[in-house]
């Protein structure tokens, strides 16, 4: 296949599917209030950027709280599991027990605490990403292979030698795989607490032009969560390739 | 003289004291300072066991073990090893690799960063001396197996240590590549005269390398023959085909294969 072609492909399969809206809402006649055609859509994009944009800085800046903290939070926890098997065996099913809860079924309650606006966002943003970051790190720091740790024993390395040499540097495709999904999920965490409890942010304003029979609105404040999400994940990735160029290939991640 | 390495009614017992798999059982062995012994033996026998307790990575439970004259109590601080799994770090290129020992053994430790540069020649020489001349600022995965066992070598010998242990660490080369290795092993022991424990499966190669080769019986391992090579250093690979060192081979081979069929279905149960 054509090179120019071949990397073109996934954006032609974007513009296709709205093209492939377009013509559903057209042949069908579907009402706008049910589903507008993307035309409409983007014409409420361009016409409403002001606000939109407004909106979506708020949401981006609760997203990067909340990362920003599961990041640091998140490796000191792997760093300490991975570490000390003692802190893993009494830390690890309290952990997996807090990760199953439903974010989304918390956010009531830490609107309750510190009432609705950025704060609650930026918590289950936090509350949604660390998780894997927790699991990753630590795996990357506890699966040291045991010929290695006996070649660092026997040079006469104590624990610490070895987890700053060895397991740290070891653990960090680990980490950035982490990163990569935990970014996407501090996304997901802040909308999902604008949507139930906000006055701002991209998720609010999607909620309330839904409720307020917007359509148009409601989509394309869709459009700008998922371009905003994909952007993270790209931002993410780019970091990922940079930072474990020269390190080990093929880390799978744990999602949590 | 007093032996280097010296194992007394050595036993090693895993997980715990009656119920725990008894690995070695009271296990004598004597290797004398810049002695080079190979010890061979069924898998599963106990021979990286040993090795654990010669080196205090694992603790015993009988017997006492003593190198450079003193007891064994815990892991010693200055040993080289080497083993068949690459274990070098795929973040650090192929210098910084061999260096590693350096950031860690004393007295090397604490003059690392006030004498990078002359360090860094010592281990440019050394990589010199194995054959990667120019590889120095390469990445790991850009080497070959056997250049990877190369740079393990060379990180295994930087800070010029007293004992050298390895583990099967050409086993997972091509023949002709483990034969060019044999020399390049025999080479550095030469000019610097380590003590040397080489486990292998391969008795060509245990003989060829060794002063002594030591059989080890099935689990609980013990040793039930050694051979002494009295071959002159340096060694080259015609004596392989030597009448004398193939029937040594052979002999080897059917003491192995005698305590294998005594306790077959070793394999699996290595720990």
């Amino acid at each position: 296949m054509n090179k120019s072609l071949y990397q073109a492909l996934p954006w032609l399969v974007i513009v296709g599917m709205f093209v492939l809206w377009e013509l559903i809402v057209y042949v069908f006649s579907i009402p706008s209030f049910f589903l507008p055609p993307p035309s409409a859509v983007f014409v409420t994009l361009w016409t409403q950027l002001g606000p939109i944009t407004e909106h979506a800085l708020i949401t981006l800046y609760e997203t990067l709280g909340g990362f920003v903290l599961a990041t640091v939070i998140g490796t000191a926890l792997g760093v300490a599991l991975g570490a000390s098997p003692l802190v893993h065996h009494s830390t690890y099913p309290m952990l997996i027990g807090f990760n199953t809860v439903p974010k989304s079924a918390l956010v009531p309650i830490i609107v309750m605490w510190f009432g609705i606006g950025v704060v609650p966002a930026i918590i289950t943003s936090f509350m949604i990403s660390f998780f894997p970051i927790v699991v990753n790190v630590a795996t990357g720091i506890a699966t040291v292979e045991p010929e290695l740790r006996d070649v660092l024993r026997s040079l006469g390395a104590s624990k610490r030698v070895i987890l700053w040499k060895v397991s740290i540097p070891r653990s960090l495709p680990y980490l950035f795989a982490a990163l990569k999904v935990a970014i996407t999920f501090a996304f997901v965490g802040a909308i999902v607490s604008e949507i139930i409890a906000a006055n701002s942010g991209i998720g609010h304003l999607t909620a309330v032009a839904s409720a307020q029979l917007e359509p148009e609105l409601a989509f394309a404040g869709l459009l700008v969560i998922s371009a905003m999400g994909v952007a993270m994940f790209v931002v993410m990735e780019r970091v990922e390739r940079k930072t474990t160029r020269r390190s080990v290939h093929g880390v799978g991640v744990v999602t949590g | 003289m007093k032996p280097f390495v010296e194992l007394d009614q050595v036993s090693l017992r895993y997980g715990g004291e009656a119920d725990g798999l008894l690995a070695l059982d009271r296990v004598d062995l004597t290797i004398g300072k810049g002695d080079f012994v190979s010890i061979v033996g069924p898998s599963g026998c106990g021979k990286s066991t040993l090795l654990k307790a010669v080196t205090g990575l694992w603790p015993i439970t009988g017997g006492e073990v003593q190198v450079a004259g003193s007891r064994v109590r815990g892991p010693l601080k200055f040993v080289g090893m080497a083993f068949q799994n690459s274990t070098l770090l795929p973040w650090r290129n192929t210098l910084r690799n061999v260096l590693l020992p350096l950031e860690i053994v004393e007295p090397h430790r604490s003059r690392f960063r006030s004498h990078r540069r002359e360090y860094e020649e010592i281990a440019l020489d050394l990589l010199n001396t194995v054959g990667l001349h120019g590889f120095a600022t390469k990445d790991i995965w850009e080497l070959s197996g056997g250049m990877q066992q190369r740079v393990q070598l060379c990180r295994a010998l930087i800070h010029e240590p007293s004992l050298l242990i390895l583990d099967e660490p050409f086993g997972a080369l091509d023949a002709f590549t483990r034969e060019e290795l044999w020399d390049v092993l025999q080479e550095l022991c030469l000019a610097r005269k380590p003590t040397v424990v080489l486990v292998t499966h391969d008795l060509r190669e245990a003989a060829y390398l060794a002063d002594r080769v030591l059989v080890m019986s099935a689990r609980p391992g013990r040793f039930i023959l050694e051979h002494k090579v009295a071959a002159d250093r340096p060694r080259s690979l015609e004596l392989t085909y030597d009448h004398d060192f193939v029937d040594m081979v052979r002999d080897l081979r059917e003491h192995i294969s005698s305590v294998r069929t005594a306790a077959p279905d070793m394999e699996g149960t290595n720990r």
